[in-house]
């Protein structure tokens, strides 16, 4: 059976994470990883919520090395936890708070670092070992699970690490403005690091401020992995970070002017990465070169019924894109924006389908519906609105409600309570009968 | 409501598009869930809108964020202490 390494690094020495301005090395973090996989519960199933990314990073190693499966939900809302706990019974929550935040059995990571051995072998993981489950929202409001193998994972993130540049003699330290949890965040800014040679931040930097502290904290050259969110916040401030030698972004496509200002101000590159939970990343591009995505060696888009698929190697059976695909040629395509169903903010994915179902699953919910207005321009964070039938409830107990069942950034701002839904004959809501209610509740509250 | 307090509630409605009026925003209800019903992008936006008008850069290591965002009076006295215009 074929194995790969845990991590590709050449030497004990080299290292693999800078934490508060110290160098972690290979065998500083292997002894970690050990010491934690020592402890960890017999669960096989965890929720690594550790925000310090080494911290992090050394959960998801004792995980593997211990072969249990990190699980990757889409939220942490209540509602998502006990549907986790439906799927996997022994789940457990991994982080470094003492106060637990999760409803869920706790470990608390062990302090680091470890006691060091003489000896420092890399483990070598086997290929088929289901490392993680990430979760798609379902549109019946059961999370869909997508299992990934150790073999995917790596796979996936060379190719990315090639295409980036990162693959070569230098050793670069990656410093991600998103979170570990997510589909992003874990390949591109912890399992990319561990399998290019290079080093990761300790730091998840939100501010724009913390950010240029975590890029000035390590050695150049240095690489910002991050999202249009943050990278507009960055902009906007004024600051101006340490030296970079590239820029990625992810999760929401970045208008051409927002890149083009970031390559000016940093004097680097800014790539953009495209991917989806269920197929991981696929394709790159650099905007201010043009609009057509370059799809990782490969992998493949083929079109089947009016729907396109991403093939390769390792994504079998076909996946099938939520995205409006146009080919270009076998290894080039354009975006064209979301499938109307999907909505993505700020990296966080939902279906109206399973947001509908959540809000007409509340007691007192009669009818409800929950709509996108067009985006206001690119960069900018549009919200989603809400109309709702539910004469016995108020405005702030059908938000608690919401609350226990989505992520914030999907709660409806504003939400109008009406009579009821201008729905046809069929039972259905035409977007333009949602427009002309919209219009309606508008020029009220104005007059 | 002390004159300060209802710029910053002000500054926060503007900049977020809330359905809310100053009077509406208690002094100490929580900004962040339950309370207004904030989340981390509109944390960053207000961080954005205080830097630019105030001067100053908030930072989730220097101060505890989640004290600065806990009410509008913390934000308030925060940005009050810091402020560099």
């Amino acid at each position: 059976m074929p194995t790969i390494p845990l991590l590709s690094h050449a030497g004990p020495e080299q290292i693999v994470a800078w934490q508060q301005g110290k160098a972690v090395s290979v065998r500083q973090f292997l002894a970690d990883a050990a010491q934690l996989a020592e402890r960890l519960p017999a669960g096989k199933h965890l929720l690594n919520m550790c925000s310090d990314r080494y911290a992090f990073t050394v959960g998801l190693a004792a995980a593997i090395l211990s072969n249990k499966i990190s699980l990757l939900p889409p939220s942490h809302a209540p509602e998502m936890i006990s549907q986790l706990q439906r799927y996997a019974p022994d789940v457990f929550c991994l982080s470094e708070q003492v106060q637990p935040l999760i409803a869920l059995p706790h470990t608390l990571c062990p302090p680091t670092p470890a006691p060091i051995t003489d000896t420092c072998i890399i483990p070598q993981i086997d290929a088929d070992q289901r490392i993680a489950v990430v979760f798609t929202s379902g549109s019946t409001g059961i999370p869909q699970p997508h299992p990934k193998t150790w073999g995917y994972v790596v796979h996936s993130v060379r190719a990315e690490a090639t295409r980036l540049g990162l693959m070569g003699e230098e050793s670069y330290t990656l410093i991600g403005t998103v979170p570990p949890q997510h589909m992003y965040g874990l390949e591109s800014t912890v399992l990319m690091a561990l399998h290019s040679g290079n080093a990761l931040s300790h730091q998840q930097p939100f501010y724009p401020a913390d950010i240029c502290g975590a890029i000035a904290d390590v050695p150049a050259p240095r690489v910002l992995i991050s999202s249009p969110v943050h990278l507009r916040a960055l902009l906007d401030s004024g600051l101006q970070p340490a030296a970079l030698a590239l820029v990625i972004s992810a999760t929401a496509p970045l208008s051409a002017p927002l890149a083009q200002a970031i390559e000016a101000r940093y004097h680097a590159p800014l790539l953009e990465i495209y991917g989806s939970t269920e197929t991981g990343l696929i394709a790159t591009r650099r905007p201010v070169a043009g609009v057509e995505w370059q799809l990782l060696p490969g992998i493949s888009l083929v079109a089947k019924e009016e729907q396109i698929y991403a093939v390769s190697e390792y994504i079998t059976p076909p996946i099938v894109m939520n995205d409006v695909i146009e080919l270009v040629a076998t290894d080039r395509f354009l975006l064209h924006g979301r499938i109307a169903d999907l909505v993505n903010i700020a990296g966080k994915r939902n279906s109206l389908t399973n947001l509908n179902h959540q809000l007409t699953s509340i007691p007192g919910v009669l009818d409800g519906v929950f709509y996108m207005p067009d985006e206001s321009g690119p960069d900018h964070t549009t919200r989603l609105m809400a109309f709702v039938v539910a004469p016995t409830l108020d405005a702030p107990q059908l938000l608690a409600a919401l609350r226990q069942r989505m992520d914030a950034v999907f709660l409806p701002r504003p939400l109008i309570f009406v009579e009821k839904l201008p729905r046809n004959s069929t039972g259905k809501l035409p977007r333009a009968a949602v427009q002309a209610l919209l219009r309606l509740h508008t020029t009220k509250s104005v007059a | 409501m002390p004159v300060f307090y209802r710029e910053i509630a002000t500054l926060m409605i503007e900049s977020l598009n809330l359905e809310v009026t100053t009077d509406e925003i208690a002094l100490d209800a929580p900004l962040y869930g339950e309370g207004l019903g904030l989340d981390s992008i509109d944390v960053l936006e207000v961080a954005l809108v205080v830097s630019k008008r105030y001067g100053l850069q908030l930072r989730a290591d220097s101060v505890d964020n989640q004290h600065i965002f806990s009410s509008l009076r913390h934000l308030a006295d925060h940005i009050a202490a810091q402020r560099t215009k």
